[in-house]
């Protein structure tokens, strides 16, 4: 499975994709796939403060539900409405439309925290066994 | 502890089907995803591998006489015919549930649950008031399964055997040759509310069956469909599920099962237990729910009025109805379809209806 190169990831499988201090993540293929068909996404409201690591939200698919963690910290600015009607564009476009939320940044320096495209390939492999 | 594996386990790597461990089996929960399998079954047909099952065979000229003893319904049926019902305690509680079989009238087959295959054959053998008339053996490993399930089952089914399936009526069954496998058992049953079989085949078979039936099927888009949906499709047909909506702590009169208990049946075991409780009246009830916005699952708390009432025992997205929908005990007064409760998802509380069952039945 590729893995992005121009992304930043979470070891609890969420990538970012930081853009003028503004954060827009999702969860990554290997977790969609782990998770299977999604029915359900479960976000923070527009204007909330996020910590990083806090449980932020969830996702569940059919069979399994998932907790979803602030990969970095800051206000939410926007969320993916479509999603509510077509929660299936998680799997579908896991790294484009299938997005979650847009987190405005309050702290740049978290960033460098965030797992890069290898290493987090590498987490996923582990994980998959 | 090493997984058993059912002889399609091939077919199932091949196909890249994720595999999980169920009840000790390595079997796949999914193929291409549960969405999609739950769908081809209900718009057209299927394909499961349930190998995993259990069955017993009970012989000897009084072996309908044993298993009447040992189940709540009457067993009143003739070759060929089958029959739903479930075994019971003597304080009433649920040791399985099960299809009978009658192949003839010394010879029974009883598929019982996979988890529940080792403690049903030692309950059955102690409880076997006949040992003389009726030897139970277990055959678990002497029977591999597939269901084909779905308003297609038939045409796909039928190109592959001489036995005419429109002579074999829901809950009967007759023996054929399937896909130049000789010895099987073709049941018109299963467990997805669609019409449909289950095809009893002894394991060497396996490698002719299961690509035979695929072919079979391609004209109408058959698909092989994993434990996932065969979890969502019993539970939209509101058909309960062992270990979860049913156990040794629950009756068949509490699970709306009361039209398998033949109450008027000379004696069985649960008998007075299940008599006392029908006069007595249960105290609780198998309740459908239908569940806004978010989805219940089992253990999740019943709420009504802010007071918990009960717990869900099954509860899923329903893939073809796109509600969330859910089985629970409720207080038998609360079982009332219409009733408004709700349902605590993790902390938040969501309203949810009691509805008529099933939530799926088909319109053929």
């Amino acid at each position: 499975m590729s893995v992005p190169t121009d992304l930043r990831y979470t070891d609890t499988h969420e990538w970012v994709r930081i853009e003028d201090g503004v954060a827009t993540c999702g969860i990554t293929a290997h977790a969609q796939e782990q998770l299977g068909d999604v029915v359900y996404v479960d976000l923070p409201e527009v204007g909330a403060t996020l910590a990083l690591g806090e449980e932020m939200g969830e996702i569940e698919s059919v069979k399994a539900v998932s907790s979803l963690y602030a990969p970095l910290s800051g206000e939410v600015v926007e969320v993916n409405e479509a999603l509510e009607d077509a929660p299936e564009t998680v799997n579908k476009d896991p790294y484009g439309a299938g997005w979650l939320l847009r987190i405005r940044l309050s702290d740049a320096s978290e960033v460098d925290k965030l797992l890069d495209a290898a290493a987090y390939e590498a987490h996923a492999a582990a994980d998959a066994h | 502890m090493e997984l058993r594996r059912t002889p399609f386990f091939p077919f199932h790597v091949e196909a890249g089907a994720r595999l999980i461990d169920f009840g000790g089996w390595e079997m796949p929960v999914q193929y291409a995803g549960i969405v999609e399998e739950h769908r081809a079954v209900r718009r057209s047909v299927g394909l499961f591998d349930v190998s995993h099952m259990g069955e017993v065979r009970v012989r000897g000229p009084r072996a309908l006489d044993a298993v009447r003893h040992l189940v709540t319904n009457d067993v009143d049926i003739v070759d060929g015919q089958a029959q739903y019902t479930v075994m019971c305690r003597p304080d009433g509680g649920i040791v399985d549930d099960l299809i009978v079989y009658r192949i003839a009238a010394d010879d029974v087959l009883i598929c019982v649950n996979a988890a529940n295959r080792d403690k049903d054959f030692a309950w059955m053998a102690e409880h076997n008031p006949f040992p003389e008339g009726a030897t139970f053996t277990d055959e678990g490993d002497a029977w591999a399964q597939v269901a084909i399930q779905g308003r297609n089952a038939v045409p796909t089914l039928q190109k592959l055997t001489d036995l005419d399936l429109s002579t074999v009526a829901f809950y009967h069954h007759a023996p054929a040759t399937v896909a130049g496998v000789e010895g099987c058992i073709v049941a018109r049953t299963g467990y997805t509310g669609e019409d449909g079989f289950e095809v009893f085949l002894p394991p060497d078979g396996a490698a002719a069956i299961w690509p035979a039936i695929l072919e079979a099927g391609a004209p109408f888009d058959i698909r092989p469909v994993g434990l996932g949906a065969r979890d969502t499709l019993r539970l939209e047909a509101r058909m309960v599920l062992y270990g979860n909506d049913i156990d040794d702590t629950t009756t068949p009169l509490e699970a709306g099962l009361g039209w398998v208990v033949k109450l008027a049946k000379p004696d069985f075991i649960g008998k007075d237990a299940l008599v006392r409780q029908r006069a007595e009246g249960v105290k609780r009830r198998l309740a459908c729910l239908v569940v806004e916005r978010r989805i219940p699952r089992p253990g999740h708390p019943i709420l009504h009025e802010g007071e918990v009432v009960g717990r869900v025992t099954s509860g899923t997205r329903s893939p073809w109805l796109e509600k969330n929908i859910a089985l629970g005990y409720v207080p038998r007064p609360l079982a009332r379809p219409g009733t408004r409760l709700a349902v605590d998802v993790r902390g938040r509380v969501a309203d949810a209806v009691v509805v008529k069952p099933p939530f799926y039945k088909r319109d053929y």
